[in-house]
């Protein structure tokens, strides 16, 4: 194969990244380059340098190692049976583009992912020595994302977890079969195996408070993974328990949902259609409600239909439309977890409503200053001079509170 | 109307001063006015004109933040609204906590616009790379929304302490040498490099990680708003990948399925062999472990990382049935290395036995469990579940062939006798079933953990090592 300029290959290999949506540069330690002999910090919230006109954001420069693949994924556009070019990095190019981006403050640092080439050891060991030479030759103190070969052998995962911030393998489908079927030399069993065992090393690495020593750093910033929407068939509850799931058995600090969006030379396996991408929004709010509002899966479940998220309204508003016993809730007095199920009500208002009732009583003025949306509060509250009556129980309030758009329009196209 | 002098636009200690000198002389603040300059000539500068009052106040550090932080924004009225939440302050000591005041409101949304500000100037600065008589040095010119030039300008030296860089602003200029930031005056753009070579590479990486079937400009606009567009290398592009989209996502979509490249076939992985391993009769324990991982005699399997079989040697005296894996040992595959495990170690060590000599397994092989939050909680496995699994007990059993098998609880009874045993009861003598096996009945070591009492769990835990005693003994 003739031999490709380096900008050729960078765009081979980030075409080829793109579609893992995973691009979360915080929650590792703080750290910072003063003293050092390189550069790099990382201060706990992560920072997206740009947005491109899909409306995702570059914190890192995502790119595969090589688009070269042993594996025949029906979704992936490197699969060894697509027609896609093929490049390769080495690993001092990346070294060298990570540190150059860097420089100029174009990134917060690199996810480095790989097709997988010859054995999943050879291609962990590339991956890895990438990051070796950015923290050890470099001292580069900036964020590093490694994708786990789950195929690889454990000592090269602990290697990794020295050098990078997050690790993630992708379990990319719901249902164990549907992989077999898209992904025939995939084991979704290797894929658990991996992500438990970097589960495990997290645990050892977190010091007890009778350790003198500190044990060694492993992925500070923990594991995550993604899962494939729309390629399947799975309904949203499945894709929703196996989010628990997963969240439960891995402790991760995310999972990516990514609508499978149609490729360049695209499997047959899977006819092209635009993504779901408001599919896509409703579960990602719907994993919001599990990590910060303490909602279960089956309880989201409660207001789909046929397992699917209502693409009209949210998850939240969904499920307090068929639970309307539970409202209204009284904002001067109710407690913290359940005003986090009135629909309108975030986190943060939910805290600055608590901050604020210590000294005043609430007002819906006063509640209308403190979120984004009163009109949609206002159906599920009581507060000092407001109380809805009948309107909590109104026939029309799905179609009230639902944005006026028809939600094949919200498919964003 | 009292009018205070202020010498710039960032000057806090100027403030500071003026707003407790006319707080003390009781200045209210619809009569009071800061301007920036000197260009008053201190005419109506409020040293001249206000008599000293003697006296002290505080101000709590929840305002002294926020002003702070305020004073960058780039309205006009932010030094009069500092004023008056600080005179407010004066009956209301908790005003800062009632977010739900029309002032403290206010203010906290400009705060919010000062935070974005220097959140997108860490984002979005370009440095472009020069070169001056001391060698390499980094230089961006950059437009901020608010003036956080020198709140933020500490970021950069803690990012790129290795590099010499300058950031220059129409408020002003940060310089870092490597060990010391300073600051010049406003600056121009004339005065920073006109392009960078890697700045190609960027576009290239921008316009490739681009997916043009998701296309959505508005989410991309509301992060990236236009104003800082003109000083990002990559944002020239937005335009014409924006038009593109469209034909390009029709083109994927409407593409003929593609004659499958054949040129790699031979480097291909193999095919996972995932037959079904339900009605394997194993010869070895080798195999018998590989027929658990493929085992779907119950759903059991779907939400586990793996199987976990028994573990010990071939022929083993005493084999030990526990209920089920739990959350540790479903992600090490193996059996009992939990905490329950640990106090089974520990018991074994003082009952004269060694875990090494001893077959170790589980009534039923996968964890049944339940999600709940960043945990997972145990939930006892059902009569069908363990009739389901007895498929591989009984292998085992077979193949192990003990003198003796110790049964951990109920469950592990209820595989081992084929009924419900009545534990308390039937616990601590050698039971003989039906085929002629030895049976020990005793509680299963998590149930010790549970107990809350401690007089109570260190009598249950000497039964239990009685009971592990008389196992011995019976080998």
């Amino acid at each position: 194969m003739a031999q490709i300029d380096l900008r050729r290959k960078l765009a081979v290999l980030a075409d080829a990244a793109k579609y893992d949506a995973s691009c979360a540069s915080s929650g590792t330690t703080k750290r910072n380059s003063l003293g050092g002999r390189g550069i790099g910090s990382t201060e706990g919230m992560g920072i997206c340098h740009a947005y491109t006109p899909d409306g995702r954001c570059i914190s890192l420069l995502k790119i595969l190692l090589t688009n070269f693949c042993i594996y025949d994924c029906a979704y992936c556009i490197n699969r060894v049976s697509s027609n896609v070019e093929r490049a390769r990095f080495t690993v001092q190019e990346v070294v060298d583009l990570t540190l150059a981006f860097y420089k100029r403050n174009y990134i917060e640092g690199l996810f480095l992912s790989s097709g997988v080439i010859r054995n999943g050891d050879y291609t962990m060991e590339q991956l890895v020595e990438v990051a070796r030479r950015l923290r050890e030759d470099h001292d580069f103190r900036g964020y590093i994302h490694l994708k786990l070969i789950p195929e690889a052998d454990p000592r090269l995962v602990e290697l990794a977890g020295l050098y990078a911030d997050r690790l993630s393998a992708n379990i990319e489908l719901p249902r164990d079969e549907a992989l077999g079927r898209l992904a025939p030399e995939k084991d979704a069993r290797t894929i658990r195996k991996a992500m438990g065992q970097v589960r495990l090393k997290l645990e050892e690495a977190k010091p007890e408070k009778r350790d003198r020593k500190r044990p060694p750093a492993f992925a500070p910033a923990g594991q995550s993974t993604q899962l494939i929407v729309g390629a399947d068939g799975a309904p949203d509850t499945e894709i929703m328990a196996r989010s628990a799931a997963l969240y439960g058995g891995y402790g991760l600090r995310r999972v990516y949902y990514s609508a499978f969006s149609p490729i360049p030379d695209g499997s047959s396996l899977l006819p092209p259609t635009k993504p779901p991408l408001m599919r896509e929004h409703r579960l990602y709010q719907a994993d919001w409600l599990m990590r910060f509002y303490s909602f279960t899966a089956p309880e989201i479940g409660e207001g789909t239909d046929d397992g699917m998220l209502d693409l009209a309204v949210d998850p939240k508003l969904a499920w307090a439309l068929r639970r309307r016993e539970a409202f209204p809730v009284d904002v001067n007095r109710a407690a913290r977890e359940t005003l986090l199920r009135v629909p309108g009500l975030g986190v943060k208002a939910v805290d600055r409503i608590l901050s604020v009732r210590r000294h005043r009583t609430l007002r819906l003025e006063d509640v209308g200053r403190l979120t984004r949306s009163i009109e949609a509060v206002r159906p599920w509250i009581t507060a000092l001079d407001w109380t809805p009556g009948g309107l909590t129980d109104a026939v029309d309030l799905r179609a009230r509170l639902a944005p006026q758009r028809k939600p094949k329009q919200l498919s964003l196209f | 109307m009292r009018t205070a002098v202020l010498s710039d636009p960032l000057d806090f200690d100027g403030w500071r001063k003026a707003a407790r000198r006319l707080r003390l002389a009781g200045v209210e603040p619809d009569r009071v006015k800061f301007v920036v300059g000197a260009s008053l000539g201190g005419l109506f500068d409020v040293d001249a004109a206000l008599p000293e009052v003697e006296g002290a106040f505080t101000a709590p550090r929840a305002f002294l933040d926020m002003a702070a932080q305020l004073i960058q924004h780039r309205s006009e009225d932010r030094f009069e609204l500092m004023y008056r939440l600080l005179w407010r302050l004066k009956d209301q000591p908790n005003l800062m906590a009632v977010l739900s005041d029309r002032d403290v409101a206010e203010a906290a949304d400009r705060v919010k616009a000062v935070r974005r500000a220097a959140h997108k100037m860490k984002a979005f600065v370009r440095f472009r790379q020069a070169q001056d008589e001391a060698g390499e040095r980094w230089v961006a010119w950059f437009e901020p929304a608010h003036r956080v030039l020198q709140a933020t300008a500490p970021f950069f030296a803690r990012r790129f302490s290795a590099m010499r860089w300058s950031i220059l602003t129409p408020d002003g200029a940060a310089h870092w040498d490597g060990t010391l930031l300073t600051f010049g005056p406003p600056a121009d753009q004339s005065q920073a490099p006109a392009e960078d070579a890697v700045e190609d590479f960027w576009r290239t990486y921008y316009a490739s990680t681009f997916n043009p079937a998701r296309l959505r400009p508005q989410a991309m606009r509301s992060e990236m708003p236009k104003r800082y567009w003109k000083n990002l290398p990559e944002a020239g592009l937005i335009p014409e990948l924006t038009a593109a989209a469209s034909v390009r996502t029709d083109a994927m979509v409407n593409q003929p399925a593609p004659t499958p490249n054949d040129r790699f076939q031979r480097v291909r992985a193999p095919v996972v062999d995932r037959a079904a391993t339900d009605d394997l009769i194993a010869d070895s324990l080798d195999e018998l472990a590989r027929g658990v991982q493929g085992c779907h005699r119950c759903p059991l399997w779907r939400d586990t990382t793996q199987g976990v079989c028994g573990e010990g040697p071939r022929r083993a005296a005493l084999m030990v049935v526990g209920e089920q894996p739990g959350d540790q040992e479903d992600l090490a595959g193996r059996p009992f290395v939990g905490p329950a495990g640990r106090l089974l170690d520990a018991a074994f060590e003082e009952a004269g036995l060694d875990r090494r000599d001893l077959y170790l397994t589980n009534a039923v092989k996968h964890f049944k469990h339940e999600p709940r939050g960043k945990r997972r909680l145990h939930k006892t496995p059902n009569a069908g579940e363990v009739e389901a699994c007895r498929w591989w007990l009984d292998h085992e059993r077979s193949l192990v062939k003990p003198r003796l098998i110790l049964a951990l609880g109920a469950t592990a009874g209820l595989a081992v006798l084929g009924r419900k045993p009545a534990v308390q009861t039937e616990r601590s003598r050698v039971l003989t079933t039906e085929d002629g096996a030895r049976v020990l009945l005793t509680v299963h070591p998590s149930y010790l953990l549970r107990l809350p009492d401690p007089a109570l769990r260190a009598e249950e835990r000497s039964r239990f090592l009685a009971d592990l005693t008389v196992a011995r003994h019976a080998l």
